[in-house]
């Protein structure tokens, strides 16, 4: 939130500016009393004069209260003249993207193009964007400072939210609400593109995964097939249709490995397919106990998901 | 002719306690309300080690990013246990405790109305904490943090410590009731005669406006515990919603509770600096009446604010403007407070002993508390900073800054009461300073930690800008709190053993507990002193500058 990207984060960082410098006044009046007060008023020593009694002040008190009430229903006018502008409701429209959270991956799903990602959601700049969130299990939140709100994914509930990015560029964010063992690797890659880039990216994410070049990569995907790795993560355009687990058409398209824990790399990859629960303990993929050569056929395979 | 001396009835039957004898013993079937009253305080200071124990571990592993110290399945049961410690078996056993203790001392009563329960409810609590620990040597503690939410907390999802954590907080808050019903007994029928509502000291109002609003907020929270237990254990599903549950169900019985929860936690420590303010002041309060009625104030609307907590649910912008609108007003009584603090200080005599040493400190601490909390009533804000370390920095402020303080403050107060001897105001000024500079250095850091996007409840964090260098500062501080609590503990031992004798009034006080010996005999009072106004004790000493003269006069 210290550099907001988008409409909605400075309008919020604009109004926690106001906020902060009225407390800032405030603290500034408490201190300087507590000090003045401290260093006027300490008791000299041997001096055992009675100070004189202050039972109360009518126009202290007037006073005391006024101004705090006055301040808060000036940052009241605010807080719903921005509450509404931030959030003008969603009846009708169609989402540009409807956010699923799982323990502890998100799939982005795009209305309309067929296309399916995870962890890493791309989204256009200079247009405001709907986006539905839901959860497939517990309480998640999608936070991203640099662009603006959270919001929570609750299930049983369908939440949304607006937004308006302002520049390209990578925003990262993490899931904010305690949801279990590995809420800390929840985190979120935001990628937002000028529209045409945008478009483009939805039309080569629309394609179906590339057909597996080379011997090893070949017995890679025969392997993915025998060791029912389908029944959890789809790869369009094969058998493979899970959606128990992140889907891996464009898996190599990602920058990072299981919502920003690793760098999305060969090494990385068979490191996580070798042991899943020693590098996310508590994910809900179990440890197939594959051997070398098929760990990596199956690391040649996925890496040629572009 | 005024009469001058208060006879004190004692309970015509003998109670059970075992005034003959010694030991141990003694103090396990003692009814009476002091040393109940001091078991209550041990058992916090007990359960307050632990929890610090734990965030020790916690702030290790945090030092360094990506560390692996703790095992995310262990570091979520400490920040669960934490959390839970601190609110159900530090602060709110603390304030219990000082009100047992002192409530009937100040009010001029030898007993509390009902000593049995009295005893009764501080077993109930000591034992619901230690069932609540006693999930460690199960499958595990709890883990879905403190407010334990749906459907995480749900068999499927987390751990059998939920159950301990159910059965623990029940028990507990049976206990926290039972007290309740016999302070708000106590204040109300056992007050020495001449002692009305308008002299009855502050920190008694306070203790009696807690215990309604424990009365009035335990049930919701007790009835949530019951729902999650029938849902676990006898496949109820009042919080699963793939059978038609609702998940926010939870949060709303949560937070209906929990948000009075949070005023049961100041109310006390306000009476305590109250208290403390007057004394080393050597002046009366600023507006006495004003901060009883805002302490009013702040009970009936604290039951109005709880789904501040609740903004990013998606509850929408109607419901959303209510309790903005509800939360920033509560802000206003509870900040004019401060002024009332400040007037008491103001043209005073000010003694820094370290009791005055933690309310000045808290007068700072608490406003940087309350105005960060202020920036969760304004929606936006609260959308972008709630649920993030900025909110971990904040709670700690109220908590630490506000309630703790306040322990700190009143122990310090009333020790030579209780012991008949002094604490060292030597170790307790490196105590102090000790403990402000570790507790700031920890937490203002949080703030921007928050703002640059550090979500709470994290076991760890990426390897981003500045995150290391401001964990590390804020781990550092930690462990300097725990040295300060060292030298408390030090102190307390020291004091026990060769402390300087107290005498019955060391602060040269105002109310009647100061009129007991020190500590004082199991009947706390044979005759008292003419209550007319609320500082009897500084009419005593000074009758022609004596309180009720110039309020009647
Ligand atoms: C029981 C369901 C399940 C099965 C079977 C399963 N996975 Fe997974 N997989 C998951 C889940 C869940 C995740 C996400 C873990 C996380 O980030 O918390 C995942 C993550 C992954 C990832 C990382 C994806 C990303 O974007 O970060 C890869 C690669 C992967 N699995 C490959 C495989 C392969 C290969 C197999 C077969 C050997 C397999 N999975 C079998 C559930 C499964
Ligand atoms: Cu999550
Ligand atoms: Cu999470």
């Amino acid at each position: 939130m210290l550099t907001p990207a988008s409409e909605q984060a400075e309008r919020i960082a604009t109004l926690t500016n106001y906020f902060f410098v009225a407390a800032a006044a405030i603290l500034l009046v408490v201190t300087l009393l507590t000090i003045i007060f401290l260093v006027k008023y300490r008791a000299k020593p041997g001096d055992n004069t009675l100070p004189p009694k202050i039972f109360r002040s009518r126009k202290a008190e007037l006073f005391i209260v006024g101004i705090p009430l006055a301040l808060v229903s000036f940052f009241f006018v605010l807080t719903l003249r921005d509450m509404r502008a931030l959030e003008p409701g969603a009846d009708t429209q169609h989402p540009d993207v409807i956010i699923t959270g799982h323990q502890w991956w998100w799939q982005a799903d795009y209305p309309g193009t067929g296309v399916v990602a995870a962890n890493e959601i791309h989204l256009p700049v200079g247009r405001k964007v709907l986006m539905r969130l839901r959860s497939a299990d517990v309480i998640h939140d999608w936070w991203v400072p640099e662009l603006g709100n959270k919001m929570d994914l609750i299930p049983g509930r369908s939440n949304h939210l607006w937004l308006t990015i302002r520049k390209p560029g990578v925003y990262e964010g993490a899931c904010s609400e305690f949801c279990g063992q590995q809420h800390a690797w929840m985190r979120i890659r935001v990628v937002a593109q000028t529209e045409s880039e945008y478009k483009a990216w939805l039309a080569a994410h629309a394609a179906p995964a590339i057909a597996p070049a080379g011997e090893l990569a070949q017995r890679g995907a025969t392997v993915f097939q025998e060791k029912t790795c389908g029944n959890c993560h789809r790869i369009a355009g094969t058998e493979a249709k899970g959606d128990a687990g992140p889907d891996l058409t464009h898996l190599s398209s990602r920058k990072t490995l299981l919502a920003g824990l690793m760098d999305n790399t060969a090494p990385n990859l068979g490191r996580w397919l070798n042991h899943p629960q020693q590098i996310k303990p508590g994910a809900y993929m179990p440890d197939f106990l594959l051997k070398p050569s098929e760990r990596e056929a199956l690391v040649a395979y996925l890496v040629q998901l572009k | 002719m005024m009469k001058q001396w208060t006879h004190i009835p004692e309970p015509e039957e003998q109670l059970p306690d075992a005034a003959t004898e010694r030991g141990l013993l003694m103090w396990l079937s003692s009814v009476d309300h002091k040393q109940l009253g001091i078991m209550y305080l041990l058992a916090s200071l007990l359960f307050f080690l632990l929890g610090g124990l734990l965030v020790l571990f916690m702030r290790t592993q945090l030092a360094i990013a990506e560390n692996d110290f703790l095992s995310p399945e262990v570091y979520n049961q400490f920040f669960t246990m934490h959390g839970t410690t601190m609110i159900f078996f530090v602060l709110t056993p603390a304030f219990l405790g000082m009100g047992v203790y002192l409530v009937p001392l100040m009010i001029g009563a030898n007993e509390m109305a009902f000593p049995r329960l009295n005893a009764f409810s501080f077993w109930m609590a000591l034992f619901g904490g230690l069932l609540l620990y006693f999930s460690f040597l199960t499958e595990g503690a709890p883990d879905a943090g403190w407010f334990n939410y749906a459907p995480l907390n749900e068999s499927n999802y987390s751990t059998e410590g939920i159950h301990y954590y159910c059965m623990g907080l029940l028990l507990g808050g049976i206990g926290t009731v039972g007290t309740a019903i016999n302070l708000i007994v106590t204040i109300l029928h056992m007050r020495v005669p001449g002692m009305g509502y308008r002299q009855m000291p502050l920190f008694v109002w306070m203790m009696l406006v807690t215990a309604f609003l424990i009365l009035a907020a335990f049930p919701s929270l007790n009835a949530a515990l019951a729902m999650l237990l029938l849902d676990r254990l006898l496949h109820a599903h009042f919080f699963v919603t793939a059978n038609g549950g609702s998940a926010l169900l939870w949060q709303h019985l949560f937070w209906l509770f929990g948000h009075p929860e949070v005023y049961i936690l100041i109310l006390p420590a306000f009476g305590i600096f109250s208290e403390v303010f007057q004394v080393f002041s050597r002046k009366p309060i600023f507006g006495y009446g004003f901060v009883v009625a805002s302490g009013i104030a702040i009970a009936l609307l604290a039951f109005g604010v709880w789904v501040h907590h609740m903004f990013t649910t998606g509850l929408g912008n109607t419901v959303n403007a209510f309790f903005a609108a509800s939360s920033l007003l509560i802000g206003v009584p509870t900040g004019v407070k401060i002024f009332n603090w400040l007037g008491t200080m103001y043209k005073g005599s000010i003694r820094l002993s370290v009791s005055m040493l933690f309310a000045v400190a808290f007068l700072i601490e608490f406003t940087i508390g309350g105005l960060s909390g202020i920036s969760f009533a304004i929606v936006p804000i609260d959308w972008q900073l709630t649920d993030s370390y900025y909110v971990v920095a904040h709670l700690h402020f109220v908590f630490v800054g506000g309630s703790l303080f306040g322990v700190f403050s009143g122990l310090f107060y009333w020790f030579p009461k209780m012991s008949g001897r002094m604490l060292s105001e030597r170790l307790g000024r490196w105590f102090f300073w000790l403990f402000v500079i570790g507790f700031n250095l920890t937490f203002l850091i949080q703030h921007v930690l928050g703002m640059m996007g550090m979500p709470r409840r994290v076991y760890t964090y990426p390897q981003l800008p500045y995150f290391t260098l401001f964990n590390f500062l804020s781990t550092a501080g930690a462990f300097i709190m725990a040295l300060a609590v060292l030298t408390l503990l030090y102190n307390i031992w020291r004091s026990l053993r060769k402390g300087e004798p107290a005498g019955a009034d060391p602060w040269d006080a105002y109310t009647l507990e100061w009129h007991a010996a020190a500590p004082p005999l199991l009947k706390n009072f044979e005759r008292l002193p003419p209550v007319r106004s609320a500082r009897p004790l500084f009419d005593l000493k000074h009758p022609e500058q004596a309180d009720w003269k110039k309020q009647e006069g």
